[in-house]
């Protein structure tokens, strides 16, 4: 295991850090707030001579995803980092990237998606992409954020998945805060990803390919067939890279991170920052011996259905916290999934559906604590809980 | 969670409270503690009201909310005072360090009955006198430094003198002043 | 691996087609044989033809061989028929004739 750095950064400093470890080839991007620092720190890292990055500064960020779309088709190893309006302008290109089967990765700092228009943290912009056929891996800290970087190429890269990446951490929340983070030495990073050597790839003299062509649909579903049994592969790889980053970090990573779920009775299901507010809460709940646990999704693409619903089958209800308002009159998508399958998996226990953290409302541990007592209330008493509730919101009564 | 030094910073955007917070935090992290340090976002105007905060533990801290009950409170101008309610929450057992040229005495009336340490400081004449500008962040740092106790006093001076050393490499004429700034805001701080 | 055009059909599995439906080949679009497309079908008469080579560039499908600076027969096996070559002939050395039969020769 290697002997861990010491250091104090904010989510995107860390970030970028991971990036000028990983030296990739080539960043198209176009600044948008809270990502913006991570094209800065890049840029100047290659103006120090710390990376070689070809940076192409675009005009948009519908162009930066076609120049990443382009610059991966051709061969280099391909990055670019975005949010909120910049994801939503990238999004025909998203499911190219991913059709086309590009191993790109996106680093992704979460911000609501207008309007109203606001700069804060939610899950809008990355939910809205949820189907696009990226992966999709969250991070509650700026620890986290910089492990999921490394792992990312390892994991897209692989020929079992060939698909893209998206790496996301809270805007501002994690993006702007300062934190202790443990990074690793250039040396065993670069190594764990290792240099890019795609197999066939558009500049490649000789060994002509065509990509993106025209599919009738005697071929279109056979495709999007395939590109869905990638994405199951990449539950293992997942996996497998965590494994491999374990023995190089002695950090763990799953597809969701359980914290006192043992002998849970109540559980609490979310993703990012506010789960390290959950866990804080979680401990003096669990001081006054009320059982309580919570679920941190990391991977939401591809989704672990089977393996949330085997965590969550001991507990007697489950609070399921979207970031991201769906506007479909039911619940978010974290919300219509997991319930969607605890049926699947027959794990008939109570599920209430929460709104919070919209365009950065703040998430507090007061908030855990109230919905830790809801839900034993509804199970102990049966009072009922008004389902899909906002949380941190005024209301008339 | 009380093993948990929370702070809370007020000041207008362009003042430099979210860099104070940051050096606090970054002060913190070479004497070996966990550390927070993030501002709140509005609209990014020059002079708009802004509020940063501060986490410091010997434990790891994971809490991701802002502050509302913080043991400590900096205000980094006293015109704030009028409009922010800047006590809101703090703890009465911490204490509020305000930059004004006026006396603790002065500035209670406007702090809405807080019961706590009130700790004046003329951040701006001792930035004006040692810098020669106006950056009060540096004076409010030292003050903050020395109220809260987070580190050794010699630790602070040795991590601030490297961190300028290092922040101020091509203008090395001004760290002389910066330090000095420290030190005059650190023993008013001190001796309140 | 390279593909093998000739082995992918509309019948093939989709375990078995490329991945993102890339072509790992080149020039494939030669075992494509397009020249079935076609109702009406041109016809060279070289005895009329001055080699101004016009008719080359206007064909889409590249239907019109080179060789030492001057045209050969068509290519029945890509050409459709479209009648472009036909249009731009300045001296009649094109004709189309009703029907897919390509001339003997």
């Amino acid at each position: 295991m290697e002997t861990p750095i010491r250091q104090r950064m904010s989510g995107n400093e860390a970030v970028s850090e991971a990036i000028r470890q990983v030296n990739p080839d080539v960043m198209p991007a176009f600044p948008i707030t809270p990502s913006t620092e991570i094209p800065q720190m890049v840029s100047t890292f290659i103006a120090n001579g710390q990376v070689d990055t070809e940076f192409i500064p675009v005009e948009s960020e519908h162009s930066a995803m076609s120049a990443a779309i382009g610059s991966e088709a051709a061969g280099a190893r391909t990055m670019t980092a975005t949010s909120s309006a910049g994801l939503a302008l990238m999004w025909e290109e998203l499911l190219l990237a991913a059709s086309n089967r590009l191993p790109i990765a996106l680093t992704l700092v979460n911000r609501t998606l207008s309007g109203p228009i606001n700069i804060n943290c939610d899950h809008s912009d990355s939910m809205g992409a949820r189907d696009t056929g990226w992966i999709q891996i969250y991070a509650e800290n700026n620890q986290e954020v910089y492990d999921n970087y490394i792992q990312a190429f390892p994991i897209a890269e692989d020929k079992r998945v060939h698909l893209p990446i998206m790496i996301c951490q809270d805007g501002f929340i994690t993006s702007h805060a300062v934190e202790n983070i443990q990074l690793l030495p250039d040396a065993p990073v670069k190594a764990f990803v290792g240099d890019y050597d795609p197999e066939e790839y558009l500049l490649n003299p000789g060994k002509p390919i065509a990509i993106g062509p025209y599919s009738i649909s005697a071929y279109a579903m056979e495709a999007k067939k395939a590109q869905a049994v990638a994405m199951e592969n990449a539950r293992e790889v997942i996996l497998e890279v965590a494994e491999r980053f374990y023995q190089m970090s002695g950090r763990k990573y799953g597809f969701f991170e359980s914290y006192r779920m043992e002998d849970a009775e109540y559980c609490m299901l979310l993703i990012g920052s506010a789960a390290g507010t959950a866990k804080e809460a979680v401990d003096e709940l669990r001081e006054q011996g009320f059982k309580v646990g919570v679920l941190k999704i990391r991977v939401f693409r591809p989704f672990p259905e089977k393996e949330i619903a085997e965590a969550l089958k001991g507990c007697k209800a489950v609070a399921i916290m979207d970031r991201v308002e769906s506007y479909n009159g039911c619940c978010g998508p974290l919300g219509s999934e997991v319930t969607a399958g605890l049926f699947r998996n027959k794990v008939m226990i109570e599920t209430v559906c929460y709104t919070y953290g919209l365009a950065g409302r703040d998430f507090t541990t007061t908030h855990v604590k109230e919905i830790f007592g809801a839900l034993k209330a509804l199970v102990e008493e049966g009072k009922p809980i008004p389902h899909n509730q906002y949380i941190g919101l005024r209301t008339r009564s | 969670m009380k093993n948990t030094l929370e702070i809370r910073w007020h000041g207008r955007g362009g003042q430099g409270a979210k860099t104070a917070a940051l050096l606090l935090a970054d002060v913190a992290f070479t004497a070996g503690k966990n550390v927070q340090g993030f501002p709140e976002y509005g609209p990014e105007r020059m002079g708009a009201p802004i509020t940063a905060f501060n986490r410091i533990s010997a434990d790891p801290i994971r809490v991701h909310s802002n502050i509302y009950e913080p043991d400590f409170v900096a205000v980094v101008d006293e015109t704030l005072l009028v409009s922010v309610d800047v006590t809101d929450g703090l703890s009465k057992d911490g204490a509020i360090i305000i930059n004004t040229p006026k006396s603790a005495e002065e500035i209670k009336p406007l702090l809405r009955g807080y019961e706590g340490r009130v700790i004046t400081i003329d951040a701006r004449g001792i930035s004006e006198q040692t810098l020669g500008k106006n950056f009060p962040n540096t004076p409010m740092l030292a003050a903050m430094a020395a109220v809260t106790g987070v580190m050794e006093k010699d630790d602070f001076f040795r991590e601030m003198q490297a961190s300028f050393a290092h922040k101020f490499a091509k203008k090395p004429q001004v760290i002389e002043g910066n330090m000095k700034a420290l030190q005059m805001a650190y023993e008013v701080a001190e001796s309140a | 691996m390279r593909t093998d055009a000739t082995k992918i059909n509309e019948k093939t599995p989709y375990e078995d087609l490329t991945e993102g439906l890339m072509m790992f080949a080149g020039g494939t679009a030669k075992e494509f044989m397009t020249g079935e497309w076609r109702t009406d079908t041109p016809i060279f008469l070289k005895e009329k033809c001055r080699q101004c080579l016009l008719c080359v560039p206007t064909c889409p499908d590249g239907c019109i061989p080179v060789m030492d600076g001057k045209r050969l027969a068509f290519d029945y096996d890509h050409c459709k028929g479209c009648g472009i070559c036909y249009k731009n002939c300045p001296f009649g050395a094109i004709e189309m004739r009703e029907g897919a039969e390509a001339p003997k020769e």
